[in-house]
């Protein structure tokens, strides 16, 4: 049984039908890609499954469980992680504290032993701090423990995201164009980085407009075409494909 | 957040320790007394404006709440003060969960709205009923009894209030850095990232707006018996925005902010008495100028000043 199975998904914004009776399976280990032209629906299908949208139509099953209609933060209990495309990093909080978030769901959020500060709940913070330190190195922000959010750089902000998403130790990790804006040095590290998290055993789907590293990384390639599924294959299948082609140079191939 | 910023409680120790000392009398006894009052008050409704990013214009009704058991059960019904104290408290707890569920799912100037309302019904509450409350005349308060011994002197209250003024500043410190204050201050951030990473903002946002309206209800208590008298104007719309006032010049999301908004904002009128009918002109214009060149508050914009974290 795959890890994700996604059926005839649909999703209509008034008249607009921004994703229309998708469906596709995502076996759990591979990096799975989605891609298209502007406006196929990408992100769309990403805040669908992550629970941002609810579908109009449609099934989503998590491990065989239905999770279409939850919330995001009952998505983030069952292993489902994400970055955004438009970055959402708490400005208000230094990088680390960005991570030590990312952790919320493991920690005890109790409110009076806070208050009190138990000596239990200081050192389980104390080591997540240690811990949120050690995933910012892995992502390559190890000079950015102690910064604050608001003084980084931007490209710097996009790998911070994904370090919040792995201190959730997710399952399922959705990367919404986490190259989207690099040059082209930080667009290899990230590519790096991406291979690594999936070597780790997470399941990566990533929307990404860098083909090249579309094709280096991904085991399967979704394309969408405005709001509907066009072709689903391995990156050799995708490359050679007709319809592909002429959605992306719009010939009439 | 490091180390030092538990530096600063130390020091607001020290300086509540000498102070009785050094005033000269007892009307800067009261005067001080009065800024920790409102102080503690004001560090919990930071919580919710600076550090959940939410706002009330209506915690002067929990005050009001507060306030008004403590005048209205032990009169009319033999009540213990503290039983009285615990009973407003709880009571305000309810009602601010009760309407927080439905006031969370408004953002930015609706919620604003929203508070503001709730405080101007509890403030009118107060005012109509008349037979319970003494309406717009107010009523006095007994005195608060503590184990046997009479709370009656100013020198006895400074101390319960220093010693709850300190306890209040440690415990937000705490709160602050912990999984809870993190999540807190996630949600202000970005509200879809906090989502995503398994917070559940709505019972965050009801979290705090309650634990605020608490703090709110319980320090009404404790300034209805020390000040021996309770009125509407306590309740009102003005002094829910003065409190507002406190937390923004003091710094948003700023501990000692709070403290410094509290001390100053108490202090501003006593000083400004000299000059005469122009006191709300000068007020204003302070208030005014202080937003121009110091939008993010005092504390933090001299933090930044100086290189450190407020």
């Amino acid at each position: 049984m795959a890890l994700l199975e996604v059926k005839d998904l649909s999703i209509h914004f008034g008249g607009v039908k921004a994703v229309q009776n998708v469906g596709f399976n995502i076996d759990a280990g591979i990096v799975y890609s989605v891609i298209g032209p502007n406006g196929a629906g990408k992100t769309t299908l990403f805040n669908l499954i992550t629970g941002v949208y609810k579908p109009t139509t449609g099934e989503i099953r998590l491990d065989g469980e239905v999770i279409h209609g939850k919330s995001p933060n009952e998505l983030a209990r069952r292993g489902v992680a994400r970055t955004f495309q438009n970055l959402q990093i708490c400005m208000n909080m230094s990088a680390v504290e960005n991570v030590m978030v990312g952790a919320h769901l493991r920690l005890d959020r109790n409110l009076v032993k806070a208050a009190l500060r138990f000596p239990g709940l200081k050192k389980r913070d104390a080591e997540l701090r240690r811990e949120a330190a050690e995933l910012m190195d892995f992502v390559g922000l190890g000079q950015y423990v102690e910064a604050r959010a608001d003084a980084m750089s931007y490209g710097a902000l996009k790998r911070l995201e994904i370090a919040r998403a792995l201190a959730m130790k997710p399952r399922l990790l959705f990367l919404d164009e986490p190259a989207a804006g690099l040059n082209p040095k930080e667009t290899i590290e990230v590519d790096h980085l991406v291979r690594k998290v999936a070597d780790a055993g997470i399941t990566v789907v990533l929307v990404e407009h860098d083909m090249k590293m579309v094709m280096n990384l991904s085991d399967r390639i979704l394309v969408l075409d405005y709001g509907k599924k066009l072709t689903e294959g391995t990156g050799e299948e995708i490359r050679k494909n007709p319809d592909v082609i002429a959605a992306y140079l719009g010939a009439h191939a | 957040m490091q180390k030092n910023v538990y530096k600063g409680l130390y020091l607001v120790i020290a300086i509540l320790l000498v102070l009785p000392f050094v005033l000269p009398n007892s009307f800067y006894l009261d005067l001080a007394i009065r800024m920790a009052i409102n102080a503690v008050i004001v560090l919990g409704l930071n919580l919710l404006i600076g550090f959940a990013g939410q706002i009330s214009l209506g915690h002067a009704g929990f005050l009001g709440i507060g306030a008004y058991a403590s005048a209205v059960l032990p009169t009319h019904f033999g009540w213990h003060p503290l039983l009285a104290m615990a009973a407003g408290a709880v009571a305000t707890g309810i009602l601010a969960a009760l309407v927080a569920r439905p006031i969370f799912k408004l953002k930015g100037n609706y919620l604003a709205m929203a508070t503001l309302g709730l405080g101007i019904i509890i403030s009118i509450a107060l005012r109509n009923e008349a037979q319970w409350t003494g309406g717009p005349d107010g009523m006095p308060v007994p005195a608060m009894g503590l184990f046997g011994f009479e709370l009656s002197n100013d020198k006895q209250w400074y101390w319960v209030v220093a010693l709850l003024l300190s306890v209040s500043v440690w415990a937000s410190l705490n709160l602050i850095d912990s999984p809870f204050g993190r999540a807190l201050r996630a949600l202000h951030g970005s509200e879809v990232a906090s989502q995503v990473v398994g917070v559940d903002v709505v019972r965050y946002k009801v979290a705090i707006f309650v634990m605020s309206a608490v703090f709110a209800s319980l320090m009404g208590s404790v300034t209805a018996h020390y000040v021996g008298f309770v009125s509407p104007n306590f309740a009102d719309f003005f002094h829910s925005i003065e409190l507002v006032t406190m937390v923004v010049i003091g710094g948003m999301a700023s501990v000692y902010g709070s403290l410094v908004g509290a001390v100053l904002l108490t202090a501003l009128p006593q000083a400004l008495a000299t000059f005469e009918g122009w006191e709300t002109v000068v007020f204003g214009s302070i208030l005014m100028l202080s937003m121009i060149f110091m939008p993010k508050g005092l504390v933090p914009t001299l933090a930044a000043k100086f290189g450190k974290e407020g």
